[in-house]
């Protein structure tokens, strides 16, 4: 529930930290371009005889068959899938239009914080105080007071639909998330670039928008990459508001069938989502690194 | 700050900045003819970049005022927007935009600040680029070019827009010393064609060369000032006479 406990962390971390040493990389080339043949023999073999132990073990052990017709049944699986994978396509459409409306409102919002000048106080002390209120309640109970509190209130005009409030609820908490990842790449810009802008003739907003953002989301990718990958599964949380995605209907078919199985389901295809994510946002934030050390050099 | 509107093309009167108890700029005065190129010179920290980012309206100044052909810039109800968009400033870091290729850096404030459509700005930035030397590098990203090439963009970008006042701050205090040649004939040309020029330097034998009257500043005021021959050859100040001796020491004039 928490993309970037730190955002300015992050980006220290991208944009001015050493780079990592190749042999951090877990594949069997880097191990070759590191250690040679025999390196790379070394590490297929320990692989094979760690894995293997653990399969080993677990299969071996006296509860294994309990678990596996607990979890992985075949029949459950083949079952329950159908419907697991139509919550699932709920889960992608909720998700992709969170995220974008997030990337947007996010830099509004840090826009707004950075804006100078005494008489946008009232503006900024907004922002301000809606990062702090968003990031420091839990998400569930943003989602339970949305979900379940606004459409309580019967209000003329306000939508019923949780499905509406569910990716509000996600849009409010990670937009002060995703605000203060934006904000520490606009920090990272150095203030001459301002000053070069300004000299130019250019207003504050041109500056900002043609000098300053620019930069700043550039250096911020790898967090909102990171941030991306953090909100695909925490969609999952609305289910709480009987929205029928993936974990809500898995959760239907266990409590039919008392087995678990529709679960793995569910986790499969979130793995599935999230790992090719996950693995973009490392590539890209190596390719990044590469680059700026060979600008520098 | 009332009176006759000065006929020169840059005029500071009793300018005062202040940076919380230390007084930068101690009332200033400065008047640049046009066509006419002044150098500024003094130890570090004498206020000579306050001074010129002051000129540009980059620092909110403190007293004074500052008069650009004619017209007051500074005092209610000035558009700090539209006078800077008249003057010309060069950094000494280049303060380019790493983002932008040259060629878009060249025309970013023709094309957004001063309304020029695409093609028009982009066959200026060319040909002003081409006259600096760099009609090879206007698709390159800043990085990719030594200081020496990045400075010439930075002078390119601030002399697209034809500008009344050229101010360069220090402009090749960050270059090597076998790339401080290439930046400084450029500044030559332009004093030849007749640029109005303010320049803080530390190289002294160019202010020499190239500047019609040096003003020397210590703590915030102009102390002495005049034709280059005289300012170095007899200096009245002691204060001018220690500051040129330690350079001449160090091998700088």
């Amino acid at each position: 529930m928490e993309p970037a406990a730190d955002p300015s962390a992050v980006v220290g971390g991208v944009g001015s930290g050493p780079p990592l040493p190749p042999g951090r990389v877990a594949s069997w080339r880097a191990e070759f371009r590191e250690e040679g043949a025999v390196g790379a023999l070394i590490a297929f073999l320990s692989t094979i005889v760690v894995f293997g132990l653990i399969i080993w073990f677990v299969v071996h052990s006296e509860t294994w068959p309990q678990v596996r017709d607990q979890f992985l049944n075949r029949q459950d699986f083949v079952d329950s899938f159908p419907d697991v994978l139509s919550g699932f396509w709920l889960d992608l459409k909720m998700f992709v239009v969170a995220q974008a409306v997030i990337l947007v409102f996010a830099l509004v919002v840090a826009v707004i914080r950075n804006l100078r000048g005494p008489a946008f106080f009232p503006l900024r002390f907004l922002a301000v105080l809606y990062i702090d209120l968003f990031r420091g309640i839990p998400l569930l109970l943003v989602i339970l007071l949305l979900g379940f509190g606004v459409p309580a209130l019967q209000l003329d005009g306000v939508p019923t639909d949780p499905r509406f409030w569910g990716v509000t609820a996600l849009v409010l908490s990670y937009s002060a998330y995703t605000a203060e990842v934006y904000r520490a790449g606009i920090d990272s810009v150095h203030e001459s670039q301002r000053s070069a802008a300004r000299a130019l003739g250019l207003t504050q907003w041109q500056a900002l928008r043609f000098a300053v953002l620019p930069q700043a989301v550039r250096n911020v990718i790898p967090a909102l990459l990171n941030g991306l990958v953090s909100l695909q599964k925490d969609v999952a949380l609305v289910s709480v508001l009987g929205i029928r995605e993936a974990v809500r209907e898995a959760q239907i078919y266990t409590s039919r069938t008392f087995n678990y199985t529709s679960y793995m389901a569910a986790t499969v295809l979130f793995l599935l989502a999230s790992v090719p994510i996950a693995r973009f946002a490392d590539w890209y934030t190596a390719r990044d690194r590469r680059r700026r050390s060979q600008s520098i050099a | 700050m009332t009176g006759d509107a000065p006929a020169q093309r840059l005029e500071v009167r009793g300018l005062r900045k202040v940076f919380g108890p230390k007084v930068v700029l101690d009332g200033i005065d400065l008047s640049v003819a046009e066509h006419e190129v002044v150098a500024v010179i003094g130890p570090s920290g004498c206020g000579k970049s306050t001074l010129l980012r002051c000129i540009d309206l980059l620092e909110r100044i403190d007293g004074g005022s500052i008069w650009l052909s004619g017209e007051a810039v500074t005092g209610v109800g000035v558009n700090a927007n539209d006078v800077r968009k008249r003057i010309g400033i060069v950094f000494q870091a280049f303060n380019l935009f790493p983002h932008l290729t040259v060629l878009d850096n060249v025309t970013l404030a023709p094309r957004r600040v001063h309304g020029q459509p695409k093609r028009v700005a982009e066959d200026q930035a060319r040909e002003v680029l081409d006259r600096l030397g760099l009609g090879d590098k206007v698709t390159d990203y800043p990085d990719r070019l030594s200081g020496g090439q990045q400075q010439r963009a930075a002078i390119a970008r601030a002399l697209v827009t034809g500008p009344e006042l050229l101010l360069l701050d220090e402009v090749t205090s960050a270059l090597d010393p076998e790339l401080v040649g290439e930046v400084l004939a450029v500044i030559r040309d332009l004093a030849a064609a007749g640029m109005t020029m303010v320049l803080a330097t530390h190289e002294m034998g160019f202010a020499r060369d190239v500047a019609h009257r040096v003003a020397f500043m210590h703590e915030g005021r102009v102390l002495e000032e005049g034709p280059p021959a005289t300012l170095f050859a007899e200096p009245r100040e002691e204060r001018t006479r220690q500051f040129l001796k330690r350079v001449t020491d160090a091998g700088r004039l």
